[in-house]
C-alpha cells in the first residue's frame, strides 16, 4: 500500500510583507510543494481562526528549488485574506497543495504573457520556466508590482488605468499599440480583462490559455462549488467545469464569460 | 473494540460515513485517505440524467459554516454505474447512492437502474434546498414525504434511507411518516436554508441568492433533531450536520444516531473521516466502551 497521503503541512512564515497597496508577499519553506509545483497552480492556506472554515486559494508566484522557498503574492480581497495579511513572520501556518492544472508549456517560439492586477503573480514562475522570446504585458489600476521580477525573464510592457506608470489604458490597448499579435498567449487577471483578451486572441487567431478565478470551497474538486461555464456539445450548449481541478487554466476557446 | 454497525441488514465496518455532496464518488479523496477505512461512501446525488447545476458563485463562507448552491450537478446514473461503481468497488467500503430527482418518476428511474448495480444502499434525497422542483418540496410535508418514500421504496431493490430536511416545523411527524411508508433508515440532517448579502455590492453572495448552510454552525440543530426523531422511530438514523471531530460524532451517537456522516469537514480537511474515526476510538478507549452500540441513544 502507498502510505504517502497528501496532507496539510504546518510551516513557519518566513516573511509576510506589503509590496503595494493591499498587496502582500508571503514566503514559506515548503519542500514538497516547491518540488511539485508548476506555473499556474495554487495552494490552499488555512486560517487559524476555526470559525473561518474554508481554505483561501492563493496562486503560486514563484518557487525556488535551491532554497525550497515558496513565494505567494496575494491581494487583500475579503476578511480571510485580511487576516492572513496580519500573520507575522515566524508564526505557523497550515498549507496544502499544489492544486490545479497549471499552464501547459511549450519549448521555444514567442510567448505572450498577459496579466492584470493580482493576476500577475503566476506569470513570474511562468516567465522563468518558458524558453524562447518572452513578452509580458501587465496592467494595474495605478500602483505596479512584480515588474522588476518579470524583467529578469522577459520584455515587459506596463499599462495603468490612470496612466501613472507606462501606457495609459488596458493590456489589450498595449497589445494593439505595439502590434504584439504573435506567439502563444498565457493570461491571468480579472474577468473583464480575460473577456476582452478572449475577443482579441480570437481576432488575432492566436491560441490562449486563461487562468480563471472563482470563489472556491475545498480547492480539490470535491464540493463542485467553483465552476466556470464552458462550451459543450450537449443539449444546453454549455456545461460547468471546476476551476480548481479542471483549471484554473482553460483554453480560451472553451470559456463562456457571462 | 466493536466498531461495526448493522443497518437494514448491511454490515458497515465502522460508523463513519461520508455526507452526500461533500465527497463526490470518492475519486478526489484517494490522494488523502484510504477509502477502505471508511464505513461507507455516500456518493453525491445521482439523477436519471446529467444535471448542470446552478451558476457561480455557488459557495459562501459564513461564521462557522458555509452556504452552497451547487444544485446537484451530476453526470447521471448511467455514468455513475459505468464509471463510479467499479471505481468504488476497488475499495473495501460500502456504497450508498444518494438519489436525486425532480419527480417520483425520476427517482424511480434511478433506483430502477441501480437494481442491477453493485451498490449496498440507497439514500432518497428529499431535502436538497437548491433545486426548485422535487428535492426539498417532498421533504417539508409529512404526506408528501411518505408518498415519495412509499413509491421509491417500491421500485428499489436495495435498502432505502431517506434524508430529511431540517427546514420544517415538526421533524418528528415527518420522521414517523417516512418510517411508516417503509424507509429502512433516516439520514438527518440536510442543510439549513440560508442567505448571505455582500453589503458593499448590495447583492447576495450566491448567484442563486439562497443556499444550504452546513458546517459546525448547524450541529446543535442536527443533534436536537436526531434526538427528537430517535425517541419516536424504530429505524436507524445516520446523523450528520457539522461533525468535525470524534467528539462531535459521539454527540450524534448519544443523541440516537446508529452511524454518522462527515460532510463539510471533508472540504476543510480531506482526511477528516479518518480523524473522526480515530477520535471515536480514542473516546471509546478513554471510557472503556467496547461496543459502539453501547453509545447509541444513551441520552434519556
Amino acid at each position: 500500500m502507498c502510505n504517502h497521503y497528501k496532507e496539510k503541512i504546518t510551516t513557519k512564515i518566513l516573511s509576510n510583507k506589503t509590496i503595494a497597496d493591499n498587496v502582500y508577499e508571503m514566503q514559506l519553506t515548503v519542500p514538497s510543494i516547491v518540488k511539485e509545483a508548476r506555473a499556474g497552480q495554487f495552494v490552499n492556506l488555512y486560517l487559524k481562526d476555526e470559525s473561518k472554515l474554508l481554505p483561501r486559494p492563493i496562486s503560486i508566484c514563484e518557487v525556488d528549488i535551491q532554497t525550497n522557498i515558496l513565494t505567494l503574492v496575494y491581494a487583500v480581497f475579503g476578511e480571510g485574506t485580511r487576516i492572513i495579511s496580519g500573520y507575522m513572520a515566524g508564526s505557523d501556518i497550515q498549507i496544502m497543495g499544489p492544486f490545479g492544472n497549471g499552464y501547459e508549456l511549450t519549448e521555444g517560439g514567442t510567448h505572450l504573457l498577459v496579466g492584470g492586477g493580482v493576476g500577475t503573480p503566476p506569470l513570474v514562475e511562468l516567465a522563468k520556466r518558458l524558453s524562447g522570446e518572452i513578452i509580458v504585458v501587465v496592467g494595474f489600476k495605478s500602483e505596479t508590482y512584480l515588474v522588476e521580477e518579470l524583467k529578469k525573464y522577459a520584455t515587459v510592457y506596463v499599462a495603468t488605468d490612470d496612466g501613472s506608470t507606462g501606457f495609459h489604458g488596458t493590456v489589450v490597448d498595449v497589445l494593439d499599440a505595439h502590434n504584439l499579435r504573435t506567439g502563444k498567449v498565457y493570461a491571468c487577471g480579472p474577468k473583464p480583462m480575460l473577456k476582452a483578451l478572449q475577443n482579441w486572441v480570437e481576432e488575432s487567431q492566436l491560441e490562449a490559455q486563461l487562468s480563471l478565478e472563482e470563489r472556491m470551497g475545498c480547492g480539490f474538486g470535491a464540493c463542485v462549488g467553483c465552476v466556470v461555464k464552458v462550451i459543450s456539445d450537449n443539449e444546453a450548449g454549455y456545461d460547468y467545469k471546476k476551476v480548481c481541478v479542471d483549471g484554473p487554466v482553460f483554453n480560451s476557446k472553451e470559456v463562456i464569460f457571462s | 473494540m466493536k466498531l461495526s454497525v448493522s443497518i437494514a441488514g448491511v454490515e458497515f465496518k465502522n460508523p463513519v460515513f461520508t455526507g452526500s455532496g461533500t465527497f463526490n464518488s470518492g475519486r478526489e479523496f484517494v490522494e488523502f485517505v484510504d477509502l477502505s477505512k471508511i464505513g461507507a461512501v455516500v456518493v453525491k446525488g445521482v439523477a436519471n440524467k446529467p444535471w448542470l447545476g446552478n451558476p457561480s458563485p455557488r459557495i459562501a463562507e459564513t461564521y462557522g459554516g458555509m452556504l452552497n448552491s451547487v444544485g446537484l450537478q451530476n453526470l447521471g446514473v448511467d455514468h455513475f454505474i459505468k464509471e463510479d461503481v467499479p471505481f468504488l468497488r476497488r475499495y473495501d467500503t460500502k456504497i450508498v447512492v444518494n438519489l436525486a430527482g425532480k419527480t417520483i418518476e425520476e427517482y424511480c428511474e434511478v433506483a430502477d437502474k441501480l437494481r442491477y448495480a453493485d451498490v449496498d444502499m440507497l439514500e432518497l434525497n428529499i431535502s436538497c434546498p437548491n433545486v426548485k422542483e422535487g428535492g426539498v418540496a417532498f421533504g417539508v410535508n409529512a404526506e408528501m414525504a411518505a408518498l415519495v418514500t412509499r413509491e421509491v421504496k417500491a421500485c428499489s431493490k436495495q435498502p432505502l434511507l431517506v434524508k430529511l430536511s431540517p427546514n420544517v416545523t415538526d421533524i418528528v411527524s415527518i420522521a414517523k411518516a417516512v418510517e411508516a411508508a417503509g424507509a429502512d433508515g433516516l439520514t438527518m440532517i440536510n442543510t439549513l436554508i440560508g442567505m448571505k448579502i455582500d453589503v458593499h455590492k448590495r447583492k447576495p453572495v450566491l448567484a442563486n441568492k439562497m443556499g444550504g448552510l452546513s458546517g459546525p454552525a448547524i450541529k446543535p440543530v442536527g443533534i436536537r433533531m436526531v434526538y427528537q426523531a430517535a425517541k419516536e422511530v424504530g429505524i436507524p438514523i445516520i446523523g450528520l450536520g457539522g461533525i468535525m471531530t470524534g467528539e462531535d460524532a459521539i454527540e450524534y451517537l448519544m443523541a440516537g444516531a446508529s452511524a454518522i456522516a462527515v460532510g463539510t469537514a471533508n472540504l476543510v480537511n480531506p482526511s477528516a473521516t479518518m480523524e473522526v474515526l480515530q477520535g471515536i476510538i480514542d473516546y471509546m478507549n478513554l471510557y472503556g466502551v467496547t461496543d459502539i452500540k453501547d453509545l447509541v441513544g444513551v441520552i434519556a
